[in-house]
């Protein structure tokens, strides 16, 4: 496992987040209906940037909230390690609101389809619109992001890491080769 | 994350790990139950069977529950109206039910031991609801849980057991558990109902209702269990109150800051007063809910392991 290539810096990843609420605004016409929700673990920093950028650019304070959809994933059975669940924490109303479900890497699209669900289960909103840092391709489902930070075309043998200061200490997203040599 | 066993028997001998990694995965599902849709699609597919061999409403809704809110399938066997009486063998019963393809088995029996005897005769995962006087570790870590929630910690603090000890499952579930997180656990009852020998787990044993509750951070108090005889120990149930019996005055006089827990069902007027019951100081439809939540987690992190 070697780092191939830095994509994204502390400034780059600044630049996007703006752009990435910009967007989120225009398309939903300001943020009067709009909730964002993050999911767990990186896409919960992600939604807290926006968030914090939305308050800026429009003077607003949309809900926030965090999704953890480790009980509705699909591949209980194969996966050889059990994965760890924590908690949902959605202290308001979903139904009839926007939802912009946010998360760092768009893949197989398995866990935006989790996280379909387990909204779902919550209530009815009026629209789900996904928004994700970095789209990479290689979709094993219906699904696509309406909010793209950057797309990266990956190979199979490749991965993307995001990293964040909160978790991570420092802001950027790295492309990486998971090849064995 | 996984737990180091594919089976819950008892708390004895469960590492510190295994029990924190349960506490914490309760938390999830507890925040499951404050949903509107109260259910996930984890456990979709697996099938649990309930065998109970003793009577039980509590637990064995609570299980049930649990099952269904992971969407699990569920089957439940009661002693009453089964072939057991037409003589048919333990043994011979649950490798029937298990020719029917199931995951897991819950079962609660009047002899200690039977959840041990089913893993060498099964190979679905087995999960005590309580065995005779031995264990009954769902109800222990619902109580540690409990406690944990309202004190926010185990390690340190200083926890009584009242009551029939010498009966009582739940107690010596607590025992193990407890001990194993930190805290500093003693006993409390009338000599007849504490078993010989029980300062070994390294418990201290008290006589006097008055200094546990002055002494303690939490009580755990006991429901004083007819059905298993309990009355022989004990002169009339009456003078049990008057000299054990948890009123909300002894707790005024000794110690306001108390929380008091209780498995249920609670007998009024003799190990608690109606007063303390639905009092204050209680948490004990606290228990109940969050004893749904630890059965969920129980059941997850032996249903997925691989």
């Amino acid at each position: 496992m070697k780092i191939k290539a830095q994509i994204i810096d502390e400034a780059g990843l600044n630049r996007t987040i703006t752009r990435l609420a910009h967007e989120i605004l225009e398309r939903n016409k300001g943020s009067e209906n709009i909730v964002l929700i993050g999911m767990r673990t990186r896409g919960e920093f992600i939604a807290k940037r926006i968030h914090g950028k939305i308050k800026e650019i429009d003077n607003s304070n949309p809900p926030l909230g965090v999704l953890d959809v480790t009980l509705y994933r699909d591949d209980f059975r194969t996966r050889l390690k059990q994965p760890e669940v924590s908690v949902t924490n959605i202290t308001f109303d979903i139904n009839e609101k926007d939802i912009i479900l946010i998360d760092d890497v768009l893949f197989s699209g398995r866990t935006a389809r989790a996280a379909l669900d387990a909204l779902m289960d919550l209530g009815r909103p009026n629209t789900i619109q996904l928004c994700v840092l970095i789209d990479r391709g290689h979709r094993e489902m219906p699904i696509r992001a309406d909010f793209v930070g950057k797309n990266i075309p990956t190979s199979i043998n490749e991965e993307i890491k995001v990293k964040m200061k909160e978790v991570d200490g420092e802001d950027a997203v790295y492309l990486i080769d998971i090849s064995e040599d | 994350m996984s737990l180091s066993s594919k089976h819950l028997l008892g708390l004895y001998g469960v590492p510190k790990e295994d029990i924190q990694t349960i506490l914490d995965t309760a938390t999830t599902f507890r925040e499951v139950l404050e949903r509107p849709i109260k259910k996930v699609p984890t456990l979709q597919g697996k099938t649990v069977v309930n065998l109970f061999y003793e009577s039980s409403t509590r637990t064995r809704i609570s299980f049930e529950l649990a099952q269904k809110r992971l969407s699990a399938d569920t089957v439940n066997f009661s002693k009453a109206g089964s072939s057991t009486s037409k003589g048919e063998t333990f043994k011979d019963t649950v490798k029937n039910i298990e020719a029917m393809k199931i995951d897991m088995i819950v079962v609660r029996h009047s002899s200690a031991g039977v959840p041990h005897y089913l893993t060498k005769i099964t190979n679905a995962n087995i999960i005590n609801a309580g065995d005779g006087r031995h264990e009954h570790p769902t109800q222990a870590l619902l109580d540690m849980y409990s406690i944990r929630e309202k004190m926010g910690k185990l390690e340190g603090l200083k926890i009584c057991i009242v009551g029939d000890i010498a009966h009582s499952r739940v107690a010596l579930s607590n025992i193990f558990g407890l001990k194993t997180m930190g805290a500093e656990v003693s006993v409390c009852g009338p000599a007849t109902m504490i078993p010989k020998g029980i300062e070994k787990l390294g418990v201290n044993v008290l006589h006097d209702i008055d200094k546990a509750i002055a002494g303690h951070d939490v009580l755990n108090v006991l429901r004083i269990q007819l059905e298993r005889a309990a009355g022989s120990s004990i002169p009339s149930l009456r003078e049990y109150h008057n000299f054990f019996g948890i009123t909300a005055e002894r707790i005024e006089n000794n110690n306001k800051d108390i929380l008091i827990l209780h498995p249920g069902p609670i007998n009024r007027g003799v190990e608690l007063s109606s007063d303390v019951a639905d009092g204050p100081y209680q948490v004990i439809l606290d228990q109940v809910t969050n004893g749904v939540a630890i059965r969920m987690a129980v059941l997850y992190l032996l249903g997925t392991m691989n």
